[in-house]
Formats: C-alpha cells, structure tokens, sequence
C-alpha cells in the first residue's frame, strides 16, 4: 500500500493506483471526460489535472500512479481555471447547437460544463470540418468529435475489430477508417460498442424513430413490435431507474400505447431458435460420431454483430455457423407467414419493427437473405435507445404506467429463452433442450443453470458428459460434449482461431459480439459499464427463474406452430423462412465469391 | 533512410511484381522488430515512390495490421504521400526556426517559380512541391531538402540557382 494526502487527507491505495483512482476510493471526485474506467485512459482531454506538490506542471491524475508520500490537491482554484480553459479549448472547436443534438441531456461534455461551472466561451476560431458518414447502423458525426478516443480503443483492443483509427493529424485529425473511407465500405462488424462510449453526439445508431412514426401513423398498416430480452433488464435504465431494473410488464404496456397493433416478444423466436438449432446440432454431432463429416464445432448465429465479424475476417469458416437466423428475424418472417394467414392479412401491409439492444441488427435486416416473398423479414429496427426516445416524445409516463402481457400466438417464452440476452445464456438454453431430448432427464445442474459458462469472463468452457441416452441416441453414449463460450469480439477470434487452424476442441461454441451479451450491446442505454452490465445479467436470470416454464420445447405456443404450420424442425418451411446461409466479405469488404 | 533509398530505389525499371516481391522480402526481415510499421512504410515510398491504398492493404495484409493503423501512420507523417511524385521532391521545412527566419517567404517563391500550391507537383513531373515540420536542421534555418539533400540558409533568391541542378 502507497500512503498519500489528497486535499489534505490522509489516504492510502495500492500500488500502480492512479490518482483518479484512488481519489474515488476515497470519496473525492475528479472531473474527467476522456477517460473509461476499465476501458481507456490516455489522458487526452486533460480535465482531470491535479496539484502535485514539487511537480512544476499540472497532473493528468487518470494517467499519475500514486506515490508515497505524495501531495496532492485536486480543487485549488489553479486546478479549478485550468480546467475550465481547457474545456474552453475543447468547445472551442465543438458545434454548439446542443439544444437540436441527439445527445442533449445525455452528452458528457454537456454534463461537464455544468460541472465544472463555465459560464462563458471565450475563444473562438476555425472548427474542424469533421465530415459526415452514415451507414445502415451506424451514423458518423466528425464534427462533434472531442478525439478522446474511447471508440478507438474499444474498436481495437475489446473489440479488435480495427476499423476506426486516427487519421491525418493535429487540427486535422478525424477518428475514422482509413483514408476517411466510410463505415459501410471497410469491415465494420456494426457492432456498435463505439456508439456506447462516445461522450458526444458524434457516434450514433443511424435513425430508424422516423420511419417507425410513419408506419404508426399510416392508417392501413398493421404495426407489429417485438422485444428483444436484453431490452426488459436496461430501458429502466432511460426513464431514472436503478440499473437491473425489470420492466417487462411496463415495456409492452408502452409500447401498446405507442399504438403497435400487436406486441409480441422476440423470446418466442429464442424458443424456437432453440429447438430449430438444438435440431441441427444433434444433426452435426449424428452424422460425425457415425463417422460421417460434419462441420464442428458448431457456431451460434444469433449476434448480427458477430456474423459480420466472421464474414470479414475468418471467410473461410462460414460453414460451422448454424444455419439458423437470428430471432428477431424468425419472428419477422413468422409474423408475415403463418401470423398472417391466422388473421387474414396482406403481408405487404405489415410493418414489422424489432427493439433490440443492437445496431448490428439494423444492417442485418437490409441483407437480402432476410427476406422471404419479396418482402423483408423485419422493416425497422429501434435500439432500447431510440425506443426510450419515442416513449419520452409521445408523453408516456413510464415508470407509472400498468403491467401488461404479450400477445399471443408469437408472445410466449420459457426461461430458456430471457437468458438468450446474456453471455452464456444461448448455449445454457440449447442445453436444456438437448441434453433432455437425447437422455431423456432433465439438465444436471441446480437451478438449470450451466455455473462454468456463466459470467461476464472473455471465455468460459465446460464438458458435459452424456450417460445412460435414450435408444434413438446411443452413439452418443459416455461422449463428454465440448463448449465454449465468448463474448466480445476479441474472444471471439481467439477461438476462431483455433477452428481455423483445425484445433478447436469443441462441439458447440456461442458467441455473442458484445462484451457480456446483448445486456451490453451497442444500442443499450449508455453508460453501460461491468458493474451495469452485471446487474442486468443479474435480472435476466431472475426473469428465467421466476417462470415456471424454463425450457424452450415446452413452450405450447411453439408446439402448436409445428403442428399447424412447421412441420417438423429444420423441415421444409423452416429451412425456407426460418434458416439462412452467409457471405464471405473479406477483410477488406472485397466479397469474395 | 538515405541508405535505403540509394540501394533499393529503382522505381523506374521495376514491374509492379517486382516491386512487390521486394517489398515482400524487406518485410521478412523486418518481421519481430519493435515499431517496424514505419520502417516498413519508408521503404515501400522508396520502391513504389508512393504508398497508394492498395499497397497500404497489401502491407496490412503482411502485417497483419488493420488497414486504419496503416493508413494512421500515413497521414500522420507529412513525409509519406498518396498521391504519385514528381521525379524530385521539394520540402521546404516550416518548423518554428525555419518558421521565424522567412520559411514563408520561400514558400511563395517556389510557388511562383513552380506554379503549382503546397501539395501539388509541376506538369512536367518534374517536382513534387511539399511542407515538412521540422527536419531537425533548426541551425542551418531557414533550411528545404530536395529529395535527401538539405539546402541552408535558403533566400528566395537562391532557388533559381538550387533548382536549375535538377533540371
């Protein structure tokens, strides 16, 4: 332990703490922008400068380790101007129409004029050109761009994806792709972690609240919503509650009240994701413990944001993702077949809208392998975000308002499938189902919950050992079945990998592209940190225990779907509506056919 | 770098192939060094004598660097270009020494004598007109290179005679 004063009080921290750090251990905050606890610190806005006794200059105290003995003052009115000039100089060269910016009452920057009590803007002078690049998900706003460099870091090492770096340099710098080529050109995984950092307006999903108010208000359209499940655990989050917060009952209430003809929950579409990709699994694993070839380990395919990624940087490996569409797209394509013959409606007059915690998803609703009858699987997609935007502006009182139900037939859902909105929680669901379809016994762990793979840790793994199966599955006999599971995309390819190098030893790998699940995708509310991202994995999993359906083939409604409309899992239908096949983009977006 | 230049520039004589099997060899030595990107990138300007898009893809590729880092590094060094030369590069150095002993004024001159701005190369081809921050000849201010040669104490006056060596 390092023993230090810090406005006079006597503290103490454990080495190579810094000085922002251990001020906050100690109940003293130091006002900071640039900085991301856990995440980023490069000490680029220099707001958190502090007095160090015998250092002739100001210290940029979230970059200074704590020395013994060392004095420091963090308000002294030397501090205090420093830091309103240099934030002087930041708005000097920031647009400032803060009243008509998406981000007014929810910018940092915003938030921190008030904080450190500027009043005045005294320099003025030529502001950078920034430029402006909107892409399916992601909208790139240059020109309010402060340069922390959060989004950079997050981009290359928790995502290592590496499309955003600083380009050019001084006053002309532009965090971006390279040589200012736009996002939808370079091979972004549209994942979206960098819209959840930027303190400022200058990285954002790419506006969909439009488009859905025209459809709400088109006289003939049938409107249809779906939630997605990380969506219950956060959007409390918007309206001031306490992170973890679940609002399901809430959420379909105001979303009723938006005017949606009918609610319907994503969860229904995890169900049969389940028992569609639970189907194709115990395919895979037949044909390679008869001796056939099958391409092992198989691959979740739920995270749009982790397809994109696999399509541009391990082409090669396409054939071990599940074949299976992602949820909300499932519904979609339900909801235009089989939901509207139920209720004698033109599909083309349905307008099908997803919140999702994900600005991934907003591309993947424009590839053309999501469409089926010539119309698209889903026509808009809203972050938990933009949802929360939409309430506010239509005057609902959120946190006042009544519970309500989903509606039904595509409304439904087993524990199994709420925890498809956590890391980990896809292949505890596939579990459930599989390991009971094929021994006949319910998962051998307490609570149904597979304790190696849950967490927020970059990758988790376990072994189940199949015993004593039923007839239909005896080669699986004494098999001890291999996952693992990651999420980020940095996990992600280390475990791609070693299937690219033909070393993995599992069967069945999940990943999910965001850093802890969809609870911390890129269209959640921000800030989402791991003490926020925890607290809402919490939730998800009271939500799964609280049901007494916990597992996905039990769901009635998707037992009904089957016999009136499916079939048969991967059958005919689903493999037209409910299935899909992937694009080898290349690194370089080359698309490699 | 000087060394570099004289034992590898051929840029003339070479097939793109060529070129690209040498800059393939030179990146294997480079392979496990420390901050190798630039080296990397100095040496792919003096076989190519510009780093295009492509051959930043292609040295992003080798190095198994994303393209944005690559491309990064290129705009940030006023000393690497993306756009083809001329067969001679002008810098003139505008760092604060140069700055302050009249850097400006042999800015305006060249721009007259060469009739093209900062940035652009003449029509003959002959010279590609560019800034430097700074080339660490802060003593001989105010100072320009023309490709690896430093000229001091530059006076506008004094051009007409500097360049007629290269023409």
């Amino acid at each position: 332990m390092v023993n230090l004063t810090i406005n006079g009080k006597n503290v103490s921290a454990s080495e190579g703490t810094t000085i922002l750090d251990a001020a906050k251990q100690n109940g003293i905050y130091i006002p900071n922008l640039c900085y991301l606890e856990g995440v980023h610190k490069i000490g680029s806005c220099r707001l958190c400068v502090v007095e160090v006794e015998g250092a002739k200059n100001l210290q940029p105290s979230c970059m200074v380790s704590v020395r013994e003995g060392m004095v420091v003052k963090t308000n002294t009115s030397r501090v205090r101007q420093a830091r309103k000039i240099l934030y002087e100089l930041i708005l000097s060269d920031h647009p400032q129409d803060c009243l008509n910016c998406e981000r007014n009452q929810s910018c940092e920057l915003q938030a921190m004029g008030q904080r450190l009590g500027v009043k005045e803007a005294r320099f003025a002078g030529e502001r950078s050109e920034g430029g402006h690049d909107v892409s399916p998900s992601i909208t790139r706003d240059m020109s309010k761009c402060i340069l922390c460099r959060r989004c950079l870091t997050v981009c290359n090492e928790i995502q290592q994806v590496g499309v955003l770096s600083a380009q050019q340099r001084g006053f002309k710098t532009v965090i971006g792709p390279a040589i200012g080529l736009p996002l939808n050109t370079v091979s972004c995984a549209y994942c979206g972690q960098c819209t959840l950092v930027c303190p400022v307006g200058a990285l954002q999903e790419t506006d969909a609240i439009q488009e859905v108010w025209q459809a709400l208000n088109h006289p003939q359209k049938r409107t249809i919503v779906q939630t997605a499940p990380a969506i219950r655990a956060a959007i409390g989050e918007e309206f001031g509650l306490e992170p973890g917060t679940l609002v399901t009952g809430k959420l379909v209430t105001a979303l009723k009240e938006l005017g949606f003809d009918e609610v319907f929950d994503t969860n229904f579409a995890a169900d049969l994701t389940i028992v569609e990709e639970g189907t194709e699994l115990l395919s895979r694993l037949t044909k390679a413990f008869s001796g056939g070839e099958a391409a092992l380990p198989m691959i979740t395919s739920c995270s749009p944001g982790w397809i994109k990624y696999v399509e541009h940087f391990f082409p090669q490996e396409l054939d071990h993702l599940s074949t299976c569409k992602s949820p909300h797209t499932m519904l979609g394509a339900l909801a235009k077949s089989y939901y509207a013959s139920k209720i004698e409606t033109d599909p083309q007059d349905m307008y099908v809208v997803s919140v999702m915690p994900c600005t991934a998803k907003k591309f993947e609703i424009s590839r053309p392998e999501m469409r089926n009858n010539n119309l698209p699987n889903v026509d808009a997609v809203l972050t938990t975000r933009e949802l929360a935007k939409m309430i506010k502006e239509a005057g609902i009182d959120f946190c006042n308002l009544e519970d309500s139900r989903f509606d039904n037939p595509l409304g439904l859902s087993s524990g199994a499938a709420d925890i498809f909105g956590v890391t980990g929680g896809v292949m505890e669901a596939a579990l459930r189902t599989v390991y009971e379809l094929v021994t006949g016994r319910e998962l051998p762990f307490a609570k149904l919950h597979v304790t190696p793979i849950v967490g927020l840790e970059q990758i988790k793994t376990a072994e189940i050992l199949i015993e004593n199966t039923l007839e239909a599955y005896k080669f699986l006999e004494g098999v001890k079945v291999k996952i693992a599971v990651t999420s980020g995309l940095a996990g992600a390819k280390i475990l791609l990998d070693q299937v690219a190098k033909g070393e993995s030893p599992y069967h069945f790998i999940e990943v999910m592209a965001c850093p802890g699940g969809c609870i911390g995708g890129g269209g959640q509310p921000r800030p989402t940190s791991s003490e926020i991202r925890q607290k809402r994995m919490n939730a998800i999993y009271r939500e799964d225990e609280g049901k007494t359906l916990r597992k996905s083939h039990e769901n009635e409604y998707i037992k009904q779907l089957y016999s009136e409309f499916l079939q048969e899992p991967n059958g005919h239908k689903s493999h037209e509506l409910l299935h899909t096949h992937y694009t080898p983009r290349g690194k370089n977006n080359e698309l490699m056919r | 770098m000087l060394d570099v230049k004289s034992s590898i520039c051929s840029c003339e004589q070479e097939t793109d192939e060529q070129k690209y099997t040498k800059l393939a060899e030179l990146m294997k030595q480079y392979k496990n060094r420390e901050g190798r990107l630039i080296q990397v990138l100095h040496m792919a300007q003096a076989i190519f004598g510009y780093l295009p898009l492509e051959l930043q893809r292609y040295i992003a590729q080798s190095m198994e660097k994303p393209l944005s880092e690559v491309s990064g590094v290129v705009t940030f060094y006023s000393f690497f270009a993306t756009q083809p030369r001329g067969k001679h590069v002008i810098r003139v150095c505008l760092g604060t020494a140069c700055y302050v002993r009249g850097g400006k004024k042999i800015i305006s001159r060249l721009q007259e004598m060469l009739g093209v701005e900062v940035g652009g190369t003449t029509k003959d081809g002959l010279f590609t007109f560019e800034v430097a921050r700074c080339i660490g000849a802060c003593g001989l201010a105010p100072a320009i290179m023309i490709d690896d040669v430093v000229y001091k104490q530059v006076n506008p006056d004094k051009l007409e005679n500097i360049l007629a060596k290269y023409k």
